[in-house]
This record gives structure tokens, sequence and C-alpha cells, in this order.
């Protein structure tokens, strides 16, 4: 029973997607084009055009927690060469959307906390510091040792600010923050 | 006197030194005043627009409403960036209500690459060389953003671009021919997946190698990063030699005879001085 497809599950999660992505994901007739030119596909749980039609068959738990929608690097390859002018890239940032409106858990879990730190990073001081994001994500992490030698040699050829240079437009920042942990306006 | 309103993103203040060196250095040369955008902030890059729509639109547009102060295009180096701000000046038309400071939709983009391909300033670049590139054959890497999407680039040639490689050519040197102009080169997945970016820059710093190329060349902080860095397994890979990467704006300093392109390429993690050397280029 749980494979099978209720046509309610299917028109829910589809007119979700379709709202959130504005992309008409129904044009989909199932080339392969998207996949076979994806340069992160091996290291996907579900092929892009598998993503495509597991939206169109309404599930919802398996899309919005695979591995998948973190690992795609919005090269945007997948969009441009889709003949049915189908935004493959945009589907994969609604489905981010909406994974992280639902508290959905991913094993590619490391990826959403680093959009979170960096997001940290920014509403602080509007400007990202790389260094402090770096040191943030390898507190949460514990992986400390990971590219230390190259941290090193960046510093040592002084690509590395070791001091944050200030704050910037303070205001706003904290305003346009305030809109989405508020979900305002959605 | 040209003027443009520069927006030099985040990591032209940290990581990506010598981009935003090299672009002023190439600007003052050329006669192209950079004023800085007073009080910017981060565009949210990947972060932002893998969120939330209403943070991957609100923190480009608010450096687009002070932009428009001011009746100038707005050059920006970082294809990340540029990319960002492309996307959210569409995408406000749908969402304009995630507006944070009024915008009329005035203000020009340009990313950089495509800013100083332009006719007038190739003709100016020209007048202005005192060091031909003679004898350097480049790989040009444009990546992902530079050319994708399309409908928000212009760009025609989108699957094999070629207007660094012109570029390059006014300026002496030899672009090679080669299929990986526009891969991915795996971006921010750099810290999180490591392995994913070692994967995908060893195939396209192989493949530069295997066409012929002395260097890469690229205007992408992200690429640049990832091919610069990650070149320590190539030879234990089978590989018989490292290939320096640079920014196009490096490359153009050195063409013009900037004083300072030592201390720019002193910056970069695989060496470039010994080839630059050889060719007599330095």
């Amino acid at each position: 029973m749980g494979n099978q497809i209720s046509p309610e599950k299917v028109s829910s999660f589809l007119e979700e997607v379709l709202q959130e992505s504005n992309v008409n994901i129904r044009a989909c007739f199932q080339c392969q084009k998207c996949s076979a030119g994806c340069p992160v596909v091996s290291a996907m749980d579900i092929m892009p055009h598998q993503i495509i039609r597991q939206i169109q068959y309404g599930r919802k738990d398996k899309v919005l927690s695979s591995r998948t929608i973190w690992i795609c690097a919005s090269c945007h390859t997948c969009s441009t060469r889709c003949p049915n002018d189908i935004d493959v890239a945009k589907v994969m940032d609604s489905l981010r959307h909406l994974s992280l409106r639902y508290n959905y858990k991913t094993p590619e879990e490391e990826i959403p906390l680093f959009h979170r730190v960096f997001l940290e990073n920014i509403k602080s001081s509007g400007r990202v510091h790389e260094l402090s994001l770096i040191m943030r994500y390898k507190l949460k992490t514990k992986d400390f040792f990971k590219d230390a030698t190259l941290g090193w040699e960046m510093f040592r050829r002084g690509k590395i600010k070791i001091m944050p240079a200030g704050s910037y437009g303070t205001k706003d920042v904290k305003k346009i923050f305030q809109v989405y942990e508020k979900g305002e306006r959605r | 006197m040209k003027e443009v309103t520069y927006y030099p993103g985040c990591s032209l203040h940290g990581t990506a030194r010598e981009y935003d060196e090299s672009f002023r250095g190439v600007a003052s040369i050329l006669g192209i005043n950079l004023y800085e955008l007073e009080d910017w902030t981060c565009c949210g890059s990947t972060a932002a627009h893998c969120t939330d729509e209403a943070l991957a639109i609100a923190l480009p547009m608010r450096n687009l409403s002070l932009a428009e102060k001011y009746d100038r295009e707005m050059v920006i180096p970082c294809v990340a960036c540029y990319s960002r701000f492309k996307a959210a000046c569409e995408e406000v038309k749908e969402h304009p209500e995630y507006l944070i400071l009024p915008y009329e939709g005035k203000v020009k983009i340009k990313y950089a690459l495509d800013f100083l391909s332009e006719e007038e300033s190739l003709k100016n670049l020209l007048s202005k060389g005192v060091k031909p590139l003679k004898n350097l054959s480049v790989a040009c890497y444009y990546g992902c953003l530079a050319v994708r999407p399309p409908k928000l680039t212009e760009v025609k040639n989108y699957e094999y671009p070629e207007h660094m490689d012109r570029l390059m050519e006014l300026m002496g040197a030899k672009a090679v021919s080669w299929s990986y102009k526009t891969d991915c080169c795996g971006a921010s997945l750099v810290m999180t997946r490591t392995d994913i970016v070692t994967h995908l820059t060893q195939k396209i710093l192989s493949a530069a190698i295997e066409a012929g190329a002395d260097c890469i060349v690229t205007g992408c902080t992200m690429c640049h990063s990832n091919l610069d860095t990650r070149q320590e397994d190539l030879t234990s890979k089978g590989e018989k030699r490292k290939i320096p990467v640079f920014y196009f704006t490096e490359l153009m300093g050195l063409y013009l005879g900037h004083r300072e392109v030592k201390k720019w390429l002193s910056r970069h993690i695989t060496d470039p001085m010994k080839l630059l050397t050889e060719k007599g280029l330095i």
C-alpha cells in the first residue's frame, strides 16, 4: 500500500511545488537530458529526472528528505538543456525551501548546516567574514583538521582577514532577517 | 573617464583579494573610475537562494536600491554575486513585497568580464598594451554562472563561449580548444562535500593539461579557489605537472604592464611565477 499513489496526495504536493517554483513541472516527458548532463549526479540518491517524476507522483517525504536536493550545485546545466524549458535548478531551490519549512531531515545534513551558519554570518554584520564563517562551521561539525594546512597557506598569502571589518547595512539587514524569520508576506 | 559603481562582494575583500586588486589595477590604467558602493552588503550567495525566496530577493536588491542613487552602471567581478543580482531582478517582479528599500529598476548590472570585453574597452586595452602574452597557451574556463542561465546572462554561445578566448588572443596569448569551458567545479560544496569538488576539479585540471594549456584563466572566485587550491593530489594521480590558474584581470594587468602584478600573483597557492619566468613574461 505504501507505494500506491493516491490522487489527493499527488495533487497536493505537485500543486505545492508548482506554486513555490512557478515552473511547469507537468511538461516533463522524461527524456533524462537533465540527469545526463548533471555534474554531481553520481553523488545523488534520486536523479534529477526522477525527482521531477516523484513530484508528479506526490512522493513528498521521499523528495524532501533526499540527498539530491542538497547535492545539486545550482550549475543550471539541466535548466539550460531541458527541451521543455523546465527550470530544474529553480525547482531544486523550491524543494530545499519546502524541506526546511517542514523540517525534513537529510543524510546530507552538513550542507543545510553550512547555509545556516553562512546566513548567521550575514545577519550579524551584513557581510561575510570568511574566517568566522569557517570557524563557526568547524565548531559545529567538530572537523578541525580538514584543510588546516591549506588555511595556513592562504593566511600566509594575505587571503584571510583575521578580524571582521565592521558592520554594514545594520538596520536593513535586521529587517530582511525579521521578514524571513517570521515568514511574513509569504 | 568612464565612471561605474563597483560592487566587490565578500570574497573580493578576503580570499579573492588578488581579483579585487587586479580589477582595480586594470580599471585605473584603462581610465575607468570605480566608485565602490557605500555600505554594500552580501548578496546572500548560495545560502540565501537555497534557504528562502525572501532572502534571495531582499539581500541583493538592497544593494541595487542604494546604487540607484547614482546614474551609473554597476560592475560586479564576482560572477556568483552577479548571478544572484540578475536572478533577484527577475524574481522581484513576481514578489515586489520582498523589497526592503524602494527600487525603480534603473541600474544596469554588468559582469566584469562582459564589461571589459565590450568593443570600446577592447580598443582601449589594445592601445595601452605593453607586454603581449606571447607563447602563452591558456585554457579559458568560464564555469557555470558566467554563461548560465543564458536567459539571465544573455550569452549567446553558452555551451561553447568564446569571449574570454577572444580577449586573451587579442593580448597575444593562444586560447586552446577544450571541452570543459563551462563544466561545474562544485562551487560551494567545497566546504561540505570536498570529495565531490576534488573529483570535479581534477577532471577540469587534467583536461586543460591534456589540451596543451600552460595555465587556466577564469573570472569566478569559487572556480579560482577550487582549481588553485586543490592541486596537491594531481601529481599523485599521474599528472606530470601542476597548472597555474589566473584571474583574467591578472593577465590583463600583466599585458598592461601594471607594477603590482607580482604582488597579486604571490597570493596564489599554485605558483604561477615559474611559468611566467620561463615564458619571459615577468
